[in-house]
């Protein structure tokens, strides 16, 4: 017989209905110590389910093999080099977990009364304070669950502040190399977005920007360092501009690992900040997630940060002070992403002050000797020194038949996950590119001669590229049938509607 | 440092290659002005020796359920949780993966992801589930706002009985689009409220189990909805699912709710995970990702993230959501839970709670002045009583006798002052339960 997994002879991803036979158990329960109850008498014919669960039924190995050989198709920043850009795949380290996981941390309910969780609310309260000093704010709500939730909170915050001065603004000010998210959580929030350009240097056309601003500005979403990795050496302007106009400037966080230490968003002129603990320090992705975004504001903002807020009595004891009259409101439901929060803790706890500041020093130099070993093939659109990522151009490749994407795939089979291809969008057949200060120099020159060899490959045999990856459990897939016909959840054979089995 | 292989010499080379004497010169374009200039103030460096035992000693600061006997619930229970879900969904190739932007190399998550949109659209009855939200607060804050973009309307009616931690994180999300939620006064029905409204609503939200415990027949809802052209949206309790039927299958459009209850830990609230399923026809205005299956060049079954045209980095302004991550590893540990337990197991999960929390409510009932808040309706493991006297104290008595009692719902909302909600697991042993009715019969 062949060695391998389940999946390397299948004809399909395989799934865990695919293993499920009736009668399996994969796990078996006390029995009861209690009269039992009659579930159709207590609910009666009306509120008694009828439908089945639609739950495959499968012994305990079968669901290790299959998770095993499910984990054994993924490809994650512990099996190797995953440099995509704005990110930030840093090592995630592994005390981390064991911090999280401590039943003291774990195992504790969010209702409990505060005097049965001391230990836990000074850590944090101690991590609201580590962030405010990171970011130069005064004051820092751990509740928002992600960088995009955090957005949505810091424009309700600058709303709040707003409306508190009498006023009524509709316009936030988003720079078209922008993520996303800030327009969509513009929108969210009910706002009208205004694009404003990149300059030739690639940064905010401040011209641009004083001919936007006015009387209905709200204000201006920065990242910075931008998604081109390039630092907006024109941030006090561009905040005078904003201030002058009576906006006030939001910062995403998601590019903070370049600054740590050197400079921060208090100090730029930023009046609102999200830093994102899954980016910058260090917790996992997670396959997507759990995230944590964590918001900063200056002191005129605290009132309206969502509640309930820590606070600290004369006698020390910390406690949860739900009474916010002035608040937005509660984003997220109790405290936030706790275990997130204490996993990012633990990483700024064993790197210290200098440590911080190391991590912005290697991760921009890591960044500026992998776009130098790439030059010769691979130009940046902007030739400035970059920070912490840089984008690539492949308009030249493209001309010579091969796209972003065709690159991107091809990486691949070198064993490397490929940058974020096609974004931002200010860039011709963009490829993004972060490597974070915890890859090795030899991994960084692997990189760059891999993307070397693929480069001689367009020429030479262009077939390796159209075709590839050549080495994963699938090959392309087919993503317009996917969107034509969702197929989103299995079905029993034969298509029988409604779930399958008991 | 820590986690930065760099030597010394590795930096010396990497700065010749670029020309430079040190790392500091690449950060000119930082203006002076604005630089920091001094090292932050923040602890540490800590060695992983140091910081574990510092980690140590503030959890064990902490009383956890596994000292205390647990009894509190409102979404999160302290549930039993398998070896194997944390072995599996602890693997670092799920764990310290991305979002699968790039499938092949991503198969794993997006197979899981696909596994649980089938597994909670089955639970709830419903035809789709999108790949997770962050907590059942913002799942119901988001299927309001699903429910103004697709009537064009304004307001949200939300009863009074809906966790009142998703009722105030969906009145943010709605008042933050221009519209606003509407709960029934305290001394006011849901059917009173639905019948002094001017206006058809863009939805009616309601809890199932809801916040006393009741478990109630929602059809007749979900018809009034439908008859004024308004949206029914329930969020449920995964677990109560098992045993009672689906509001899919009651007629409701959207179904959402707190993930926590499958294998996911307490963690002090976070992070667990929201479910987010709907009915055939709202498929393409889901709110974040969705994974669905197609094939490679080569006829191999294989799975994408779909759809993608609702999203923020495809439609920015014009996306049906800003939600970018989501709770994945979260998902999974929901996904090997639900694996394990099989559809005879997670119903075994239910009923052994119902019957433990029948069994304790039976007992404390005969005690003067118990009752149930709202005997109008049955209750399966959650459930709301009243108390001869102050909650707050009854709840300090027992934690001198090493029990979490239940919560004080008047810290909740004034109308349920005076109540105590009580939640069940199967954790909970018959003498774990005596043990609560034996203190409570001392209380005073």
């Amino acid at each position: 017989m062949a060695v391998g997994t389940d999946w390397q002879q299948a004809d399909r991803t395989p799934l865990i209905y695919d293993r499920s036979h009736p009668g399996r158990r994969g796990v078996r329960l006390p029995a009861p110590d209690v009269p039992a109850v009659d579930e159709a008498a207590l609910l009666g014919p009306s509120l008694a389910r009828t439908a089945p669960l639609g739950l495959p039924e499968v012994a305990e190995n079968d669901v290790v093999r299959h998770y095993t050989a499910l984990s054994q198709m993924n490809y994650g920043v512990d099996t190797g080099f995953y440099p995509l850009g704005s990110c930030t795949m840093k090592y995630n380290p592994k005390v981390n977990e064991w911090v999280a996981a401590l039943p003291g941390f774990q195992r504790v309910h969010p209702l409990q009364p505060e005097e049965t969780v001391p230990g836990l609310l000074e850590l944090l309260a101690m991590m609201e304070e580590i962030l405010g000093e990171i970011s130069g704010m005064d004051a820092v709500t751990l509740q928002p669950a992600a960088g995009a939730q955090g957005e949505l909170t810091g424009v309700l915050l600058m709303r709040a502040l707003i409306r508190a001065r009498g006023e009524e603004r509709h316009t936030l000010i988003i720079p078209d190399s922008a993520h996303g998210t800030n327009p969509a959580t513009a929108a969210m929030a009910g706002y009208r977005v205004a694009v404003v350009p990149s300059n030739v240097r690639g940064g905010v056309d401040l011209a641009a920007l004083r001919g936007l601003v006015n009387g209905d500005t709200a204000g201006l979403m920065l990242t910075n360092p931008n998604t081109l990795g390039l630092f907006e050496d024109e941030i006090l302007e561009i905040a005078e501009v904003v201030h002058q106009a009576g906006g006030l400037l939001y910062y995403d966080g998601a590019n903070a690992n370049a600054i740590l230490g050197e400079v921060r968003p208090g100090d730029m002129g930023f009046d609102v900040v999200h830093l994102n603990l899954h980016k910058t320090f260090s917790t996992p992705h997670g396959g997507g997630g759990p995230g944590s975004g964590p918001v900063g504001v200056k002191a005129v903002l605290e009132p309206f940060l969502p509640g309930p807020r820590l606070r600290r009595a004369p006698s020390g004891e910390l406690s949860w002070d739900g009474d916010r009259p002035q608040s937005i409101g509660k984003v997220r439901s109790y405290y936030g992403n706790v275990g997130i929060v204490l996993r990012a803790l633990a990483y700024i706890l064993s790197h210290g002050p200098e440590g911080l500041r190391d991590v912005a020093h290697t991760a921009v130099l890591n960044a500026n000797y992998l776009r130098w070993r790439l030059a010769d093939r691979f130009p940046t659109r902007y030739d400035r020194s970059v920070m912490h990522e840089f984008v690539l151009t492949l308009a030249g490749q493209k001309e010579r038949g091969a796209s972003a994407l065709d690159v991107a795939k091809r990486l691949i089979d070198y064993g490397v996950y490929p940058p974020t291809v096609y974004f931002p969008l200010v860039v011709k057949e963009a490829l993004m590119v972060e490597p974070t200060e915890t890859e090795s120099k030899e991994t960084l020159d692997r990189f760059a001669d891999a993307l070397a060899a693929i480069d001689k490959e367009i020429d030479a045999t262009p077939e390796a590229l159209k075709t590839a990856p050549h080495h994963t459990p699938v090959g392309r897939l087919d993503e317009a049938e996917a969107a034509r016909r969702p197929n989103i959840r299995w079905r029993a054979a034969g298509g029988a509607e409604g779930p399958p089995g008991r | 440092m820590r986690y930065i292989p760099h030597t010394a010499d590795d930096r010396a080379a990497m700065l010749a290659a670029l020309g430079l004497s040190d790392t500091g010169s690449l950060f000119e374009d930082i203006p002076a002005a604005a630089r920091l200039g001094r090292p932050l103030r923040v602890p540490g460096p800590l060695t992983e020796m140091e910081l574990q035992a510092a980690m140590r000693r503030d959890a064990a600061k902490n009383r956890s359920t596994e000292d205390l006997v647990c009894f509190l619930g409102g979404q999160f229970y302290d549930r039993f949780i398998p070896s194997a879900v944390g072995a599996l969904a602890g693997r670092g190739e799920f764990a310290t993966s991305y979002t699968p932007y790039q499938p092949e190399l991503s198969q794993g998550t997006l197979a899981v992801i696909y596994e649980f949109q089938s597994m909670m659209a089955g639970l709830t009855g419903l035809a789709a589930a999108q790949a997770s939200m962050y907590d059942g607060a913002s799942a119901v804050a988001e299927a309001a706002l699903l429910a103004l973009d697709t009537t064009h309307r304004l307001t949200v009616v939300m009863d009074r009985g809906v966790f009142p931690e998703s009722r105030q994180v969906a009145a943010t999300y709605v008042t933050a689009r221009g519209g606003r939620v509407v709960v029934p006064a305290a001394d006011q029905s849901l059917d009173e409220l639905l019948a002094s409204l001017a206006e058809p609503p863009a939805a009616v939200v309601v809890q199932q189990p809801d916040v006393m415990g009741r478990v109630r027949d929602l059809r007749p809802l979900a018809a009034w909805a439908h008859e004024r052209g308004a949206l029914a949206i329930a969020a449920a309790d995964p677990v109560a699912l098992a045993l009672i039927e689906p509001p899919g299958r009651m007629g409701f459009d959207v179904v959402v709710g707190e993930g926590q209850p499958l294998g996911n830990g307490l963690q002090y609230g976070g992070p667990t995970f929201g479910f987010f399923c709907v009915q055939e026809a709202l498929v393409r205005r889901l709110p974040g990702r969705v994974v669905g299956a197609t094939h490679d060049g080569s006829h191999k079954r294989g799975y994408v993230l779909t759809l993608q045209a609702r999203e923020q980095h495809i439609r920015r302004e014009r996306a049906t959501s800003n939600i970018c991550s989501n709770h994945s590893l979260n998902a999974l540990q929901a996904t090997i839970y639900l694996a394990l337990l099989g559809p005879e197991g997670l119903r075994e999960v239910a009923r052994l709670s119902a019957a433990k929390a029948h069994y304790l409510v039976d007992r404390l009932t005969a005690l003067p002045g118990f009752a149930r808040m709202a005997p109008d309706a049955p209750y399966l493991f959650e459930v709301a009583l009243t108390v001869p006297g102050s909650v707050a104290d009854l709840n300090r008595y027992l934690l001198d006798r090493g029990i979490l009692g239940g919560w004080d719902m008047g810290r909740w909302d004034p109308a349920w002052a005076g109540g105590w909600q009580l939640a069940v697991t199967e954790q909970r042993t018959r003498a774990e339960l005596d043990q609560l009715v034996e203190a409570v019969s001392t209380w005073q």
